[in-house]
């Protein structure tokens, strides 16, 4: 009874906290970027369901979110003025069931293959979407896309879906309904064969399973709940074009739920919401904040492969033990260093930027913290080269207190476990 | 009619020689090491923006020599820093380096040389028109293009099939727990691949870069068209690798050359069902072709033209 309690309580909470943030954040900007997060959510988990569970590298997978969202234009366009008698709360489906149907054709075509195969085959389809995107001019709009008016179709109890926030409560309730699925479908024996197939495809087909027909009901699955990601996008912007099928994102679902973290359930969301703030943010901050992104990927790619879920679960037995505290001086301490690189970098990244980007027009000064730098003189480079070497020595001599911190309290944690 | 043929298929070769180049590369490491490499594209890029560089500096002949040098080292430092790291978290950790790495390298060049277009030039010294047909020039660049591709084929061939360097890497394409174990450093050898793998798409750059455009979408542009030539000539294959190149080049150049569509051989009945893709030409048609291709190959033959392993 008790743990079945503590199982709803976790997505009541997740409803309450949908529910609070638009009063919590009030200013428009902040709805737009939570409407945004909602759609990306719910689009990276349906990514994970095939990277993360069944392990089906996709570079295609825009196209699923793409279509699904040309589509649901298009079926706005001719059900508006009460044409059809559609409410747009249900119209998600109608994205749903596209991204389904694309799912079945090209998923039949291309789970046959796994592994290298398998992403091969998903970067051919979604180039030939986006090539196709340009020529057929009539269902994608050309370069310039194609527009709907979501308030025209039938009012659902009075709410017409003009004011974003009531987008945003419609994407809300969309999230909140595609997290659960998403979630049950991973405890169904489906998602525990997927699970199979991505760990070990031939004992998984000793068990008597076919693998193929395991990869493939799951990128049907993914494509539906992409399309509802789609459809939902669609509705948000009122417009699509052919970027939305294109490899720029696909690719920035991978990089989001590679980010985020593969390895467990709530990883792409985490991705999600982080990418999607930080590509809101930091175009405001910096002109560079693609390098940012890319090198932020590498980074995790190259020490961090789980992700920030997996930097996160790792620490999950430890805080059970209630042993986490022990780790926290020496992760205060090697902070330190961290933010000494991480300015030392920021700084060579900006003032280049500065430099090569704005120095023809702006001139080649800039201020930082009040201070005049002259991004043509050597002071600003050498300072942060400065800053970034003195970070990573600083770095390498205090790692030893991490490690020394980390299994002193691994130790604990097993000592207590056998006691 | 004749000199559309003629036209098309000198250019049609040209372009499937420019793609060898970096298929070339790109199917020796994937042989080798297994990676898919994402950022090959890139690096002919680099070659291009780092010759245009040098070109503007000092001259293009020394850009021509020293770029694609330059872009081996970057590719060797990028397999012993970055890869060889990420080697053990699997092969989608790799696949998705490069995928990053090829991220960077077009926010890189799009800081320093700026989203636009740069004024690569041709060299003064190959200025001119190599021959006239039909009242058609030919500028004698492209002959010199073509001079290079093919002296880069028969360079790599005679490396691969003659030395004892090739005879080596050949059996560390097949067998390379053997090849370590006959006390090769076979990490070395992969650096090495990498490495001249890299400075041949850098060369393809530096070569393609005052022919056609370059721009920071350059990589991003061939990439993709990079991959069905590996594929379609079979993976780890460099001969099919070679048919493969030729045959793109050739398919791309004489469709985007041929003006007919649908709706006119068949009349315009068919538009009212296929709508656009009736009306659309093959010209039009041309960007979508070698990916029905791929995707053709992929399912009906796996192991591509000429490749003996599955993908």
């Amino acid at each position: 009874m008790r743990s079945s309690l503590g199982r709803y309580a976790l997505w009541i909470g997740l409803a309450i906290l949908f529910a609070a943030l638009p009063h919590i954040f009030t200013s428009g900007t902040s709805l737009t970027k939570m409407s945004l997060m909602g759609i990306m959510i719910i689009f990276a988990l349906s990514y994970n369901m095939l990277l993360g569970q069944t392990g089906m590298l996709s570079f295609g997978h825009a196209v699923y979110y793409g279509l699904a969202g040309f589509m649901v234009v298009h079926f706005i366009n001719r059900a508006s003025g009460g044409a059809w008698p559609v409410w747009l709360p249900f119209v998600p489906l109608i994205g749903g069931l596209t991204g389904l149907t694309f799912g079945i054709i090209f998923g039949w075509v291309s789970t046959t293959r796994a592994g290298t195969a398998f992403a091969m085959i998903s970067l051919g389809l979604g180039e030939l979407v986006a090539a196709c995107s340009l020529i057929l001019r009539g269902f994608f709009g050309g370069e310039e896309g194609i527009t709907t008016n979501r308030t025209r179709l039938l009012r659902l109890f009075g709410y017409n879906f003009g004011p974003q926030v009531q987008v945003y409560y419609l994407i809300a309730a969309w999230c909140l309904i595609c997290i659960a699925a998403m979630y049950a479908i991973t405890r169904t024996p489906l998602g525990r064969m997927s699970n199979a197939v991505r760990e070990n495809p031939e004992r998984a087909q000793f068990v008597g399973y076919s693998t193929q027909m395991v990869r493939f009901l799951s990128f049907c699955l993914s494509g539906f709940f992409a399309g509802i990601a789609g459809a939902l996008a669609a509705i948000n912007f009122e417009i699509m074009n052919f970027l939305s099928v294109s490899a720029v994102q696909s690719g920035t679902v991978l990089l989001m739920t590679y980010i985020g973290g593969v390895g467990h359930f709530f990883g792409p969301i985490l991705g999600a919401v982080l990418i999607t703030w930080l590509q809101s943010s930091l175009s405001d901050l910096t002109g560079a904040w693609m390098l940012y992104f890319g090198l932020l990927f590498i980074f995790v790619i190259m020490f961090s492969p789980g992700g920030i879920a997996g930097w996160i679960m790792l620490h999950e037995p430890l805080a059970r033990a209630g042993l986490l505290m022990r780790l926290l001086p020496a992760y205060l301490l090697i902070a330190v260093p961290v933010l000494i690189a991480l300015a030392g970098i920021v700084g060579l990244i900006e003032f280049g930027h500065h430099y090569l980007v704005k120095g023809a027009t702006d001139g080649t000064v800039v201020r930082v913290l009040g201070v005049a730098l002259d991004t043509a003189g050597p002071w600003p480079w050498l300072i942060s080269v400065g800053l970034l070497a003195a970070g990573l020595i600083l770095g390498r001599r205090l790692w030893p207190v991490v490690t020394d911190a980390w299994n002193g309290a691994s130790a604990e944690l097993k000592r207590r476990i056998s006691a | 009619m004749l000199e559309l043929v003629i036209f098309s298929s000198l250019n049609g070769v040209l372009y499937g020689m420019l793609l060898f180049m970096l298929a070339s590369g790109l199917t020796l490491i994937f042989s080798m090491m297994g990676v898919l490499n994402f950022a090959h594209a890139s690096f002919y890029m680099l070659g291009a923006y780092f010759g245009f560089e040098i070109s503007r500096r000092i001259g293009f002949w020394p850009g021509f020599v020293v770029a694609p040098l330059l872009v081996g080292a970057v590719g060797a430092l990028v397999e012993r820093y970055g890869l060889r790291q990420v080697h053990r978290h699997g092969h989608v950790a790799e696949l998705l380096f490069t995928f990053g790495l090829a991220f960077v390298i077009e926010e890189l060049v799009q800081m320093f040389w700026g989203k636009l277009p740069v004024d690569y030039r041709v060299p003064a010294s190959l200025d001119f028109t190599a021959f006239t047909l039909f009242q058609t020039t030919y500028p004698a660049y492209r002959m010199f293009m073509l001079l290079v591709a093919v002296g880069m084929f028969v360079f790599l061939l005679a490396i691969l099939t003659r030395t004892r360097v090739g005879l080596i890497i050949q059996a560390a394409l097949t067998h390379p727990n053997t090849v370590a174990m006959l006390g090769h450093d076979v990490p070395r050898i992969f650096m090495m691949v990498f490495g001249v793998g890299s400075a041949l798409a850098g060369l393809a750059g530096v070569i393609a870069g005052p022919a056609l455009v370059t721009q920071p979408s350059m990589a991003a542009l061939l990439g993709p068209i990079l991959f069905v030539v590996v594929v379609v000539g079979g993976l780890g294959s460099l001969p099919g690798a070679f048919v493969a190149s030729l045959l793109i080049g050739l398919i791309q150049t004489f469709a985007v050359a041929i003006n007919l569509s649908l709706s006119d051989i068949f009349g315009s009945g068919g538009a009212a069902i296929f709508g656009d893709l009736w009306q659309a030409t093959v010209a039009q048609l041309a960007p979508v072709i070698p990916y029905l291709l791929l995707v053709l190959i992929l399912i009906f033959r796996p192991t591509g033209l000429m490749g003996t392993r599955e993908t």
